[in-house]
């Protein structure tokens, strides 16, 4: 896990004090709201429906125990006692005071956490796979590669007041736990026909209101040019992207607007003209290599029998049993195993987690996973290397905590926005639309299988609802919240945008409405399909039907 | 008001031209890119010092060969939020080689100008009461530590980081 050295930790204090003043000149009336409006932002602090929102930054979705005690002290001191976990893999308090904020990134610096970058037309949260380092089926470890990109990236003189905020992810495996390809930069770590290392760019992806699939800029980048080739792709936009219209400004518009072809003329020849810019930015070998061994793998210990072990436990215990099946995932490493946790019990807010639960985490990966723990983009956490033999200690364990729903990837896991519970965007409300939808699925989630519902409270999506098995919007008609239902959406390697299934319905009708949409489908899959692959063969149409029958 | 690469309040020595207003002799002025293009054989010939204000929607390879004709060239921040003038100055100074004095202008706000500067700026057009009211200098020294290679010069962490590891490696 990479850790800060003296020049990061002098970087963030530089910015504490910078911060702090700006709030000093802000309550001392030096600053307007309009003129503070942009530098809270640029420090994640939103004001939203009740309080001031701070969203702080988890580069990657990596956390150490630390980090994870040091958000549950913010939680309890300066919050509710509690956080929300966000698709961006960050973590977001709801009820911040203003004067508090230069204390609370403090203490948060302690850590090695901040909230730069949160917000604003700039560079957010760098996101990759949450199994980065462990999973089964990576080419190269892109953790590396973030810590690269958000290091060059944090405070860019140049690209600081871009036209839209600017999204990156990196994926390295096969199967794509990043969802590149609805970020405003995707990059896919892969390896050319020599075996040098380097990335397939993609651009333009994107939901909100307009959702665009990123397109292809160029097949491979060799890594040395990584940041070289990403600096001609924002430069381009930063010069021709839309800055007339707040909903055209997104770097998907100008893609379109120009078409792809055009677009990567322009990067390119941006790229050729570069010359001793390209020197300056360029990843040697040995500075891929000096990153790369802060990533080294822990202590690993050999495997012993650890299988046999947890075969006779899980016989024993069908709960854990099921656990084991939805919870764990194969780790690279033999005798370990990944665990996700959990933050979505049936019926309760999705991705939020009280300090207690956040303290107990941290605790229990000290004890049992090196002491590193994962965000994921769905909103729940994860223990990277565990034990295969500790696998029942930690289930008892978080059990004990209300944080071993066996549901990863079920109907009940679902990704929502905070919506019009907090939300000065949002127009209808998500949280308890996932409330009734999981308590109500939670019962027959296993005949169902995997299920990806996603809710967003409107139409920025935050809750990504576009790419949902089952997208649900959140809108506003005529003063009443109503909810448009979309199909077939999905944010894997096959990534597709989910079609509408017909009128937009009353709050009430969703979990009826969903239900009706599931029972098509269990009606119509064939042996081994999920939504996406049955929604691929039969169209919308019998979705449609079994809703106009209804009505 | 005008600062200088301190931060400094000093003297405008520049008068900025409108399209039909003529020049006095030896007086040192800015025109359009508009007026430029316009009348380029005119300002060719001229001895006293030229500057050249080039709206944010100009790519500055436009400038071409004139380059070094101009003493200065004034960028523009219609308003803050909007940043195509950082690229300009990126460009300008880093791939072009522009030594004059890079001016920015408009919605120049404190909590930019360590941006701007880091991005070759070394002049700032600033409103008069907040240029009084501010700190402008410290807004330089609020940060000694960078990610970026840039035009200021000052050696990335990333390349201090990797000679003190192989300082301590010796």
């Amino acid at each position: 896990m990479y850790r800060y050295d003296e020049f990061d930790r002098k970087f963030l204090e530089e910015r504490l004090v910078q911060y702090r003043d700006q709030v000093r000149r802000r309550l001392a009336g030096q600053l307007s709201e309009d003129e503070f409006r942009s530098l809270r932002l640029m420090n994640g602090l939103y004001l939203q429906l009740h309080a001031y929102m701070l969203r702080i930054s988890i580069p990657y979705g990596t956390l150490s125990s630390a980090k994870l005690r040091g958000l549950a002290a913010v939680a309890r001191r300066w919050d509710k006692g509690y956080g929300h976990f966000t698709t961006r893999q960050n973590i977001q308090f709801n009820w911040i005071r203003l004067e508090d904020t230069p204390d609370i990134l403090a203490h948060l610096a302690a850590v090695e956490l901040h909230g730069i970058q949160t917000s604003g037309n700039s560079f957010r949260n760098i996101t990759t796979d949450p199994f980065a380092g462990v999973a089964d089926d990576e080419i190269e470890d892109p953790r590396p590669y973030c810590e690269i990109v958000r290091q060059w990236s944090a405070l860019h003189p140049e690209f600081s007041f871009l036209p839209r905020k600017f999204k990156i992810a990196i994926n390295a495996a096969g199967e794509d736990r990043a969802a590149i390809k609805i970020h405003d930069l995707g990059l896919r770590l892969r390896r050319d026909e020599s075996g040098e290392v380097g990335f397939a760019v993609m651009v333009g992806g994107g939901l909100g209101r307009t959702p665009i699939l990123a397109q292809t800029v160029r097949e491979f980048v060799p890594r040395r040019e990584l940041l070289a080739y990403i600096t001609a792709c924002l430069r381009v936009y930063n010069q021709y992207g839309r800055r007339d219209n707040l909903f055209k400004s997104r770097i998907k518009i100008l893609v379109q607007a120009l078409g792809i072809e055009k677009y990567r003329e322009e990067v390119e020849a941006e790229y050729a003209a570069m010359g001793a810019e390209r020197a300056a930015l360029a990843l040697p070998d040995e500075t891929v290599a000096a990153m790369q061994a802060q990533f080294a793998p822990p202590a690993y210990r050999d495997a012993v029998n650890d299988d046999a072990e947890l075969a006779r436990a899980t016989a024993a215990e069908p709960e854990f049993a099921r656990w084991i099946e939805y919870n764990t995932r194969a780790h690279k490493r033999p005798g370990y195993a990944i665990v996700v946790i959990s933050l979505k019990p049936p019926g309760r807010p999705t991705g939020d987690c009280s300090a207690g639960q956040m303290e107990t985490i941290a605790d229990l990966a000290d004890a049992l996973s090196f002491g590193e723990v994962r965000v994921t983009h769905d909103q729940n956490l994860v223990l990277p290397h565990v034990r295969k033999s500790a696998l029942y200690d930690l289930w008892l364990r978080l059990g004990a905590a209300d944080l071993a729903t066996p549901n990863i990837g079920l109907a009940s896991d679902i990704i929502a926005c905070p919506g019009l519970d907090y939300c000065s965007l949002a127009t209808a409300r998500s949280i308890p639309i996932a409330q009734a939808l999981s308590q109500h699925l939670a019962k027959r989630e296993e005949t169902i299988g995997p299920l990806q519902i996603k809710i967003s409270g409107c139409i920025n999506a935050c809750g990504h609802h576009h790419v949902g098995h089952i997208g649900i919007l959140g809108l506003e008609k005529n003063g009443a919240e109503s909810y448009q239902i979309t199909v077939g959406g999905s944010d894997n390697a096959q990534a597709a945008l989910g079609g509408i299934v017909g009128p937009a319905v009353a709050a009430h009708e969703v979990t009826g409405t969903v239900d009706r949409l599931i029972d098509t489908y269990l009606r119509l899959r064939q042996d081994g399909e999920q939504f996406p692959d049955t929604y691929r063969r039969v169209g919308l149409a019998p979705f449609k039907e079994a809703l106009y029958v209804a009505r | 008001m005008l600062l200088d690469k301190h931060g400094a309040l000093c003297a405008d020595s520049w008068r900025h031209l409108g399209d039909d207003e003529a020049a006095a002799d030896g007086q040192a002025v800015t025109i359009s890119l508009k007026r430029w293009q316009a009348e380029r054989e005119r300002w060719s010939d001229r001895s006293a010092p030229l500057g050249l204000r080039l709206p944010n929607d100009a790519a500055p390879a436009v400038i071409g060969e004139a380059l070094d004709r101009f003493a200065l060239i004034a960028l523009s921040f219609p308003r803050f939020i909007d940043g195509r003038a950082y690229s300009q100055a990126w460009l300008l100074r880093g791939r072009f080689g522009f030594r004059g004095e890079l001016r920015a202008t408009g919605n120049v706000l404190r909590d930019q100008l360590l941006f701007m500067a880091r991005c070759g700026f070394d002049s700032f057009e600033v409103d008069a009461e907040r240029a009084r009211a501010e700190d402008w200098p410290r807004a330089f020294r609020e940060f000694d530590l960078f990610y970026q290679p840039a035009n200021d010069r000052a050696e990335p962490i990333l390349q201090q980081r990797l000679r003190s590891w192989q300082t301590a490696a010796e």
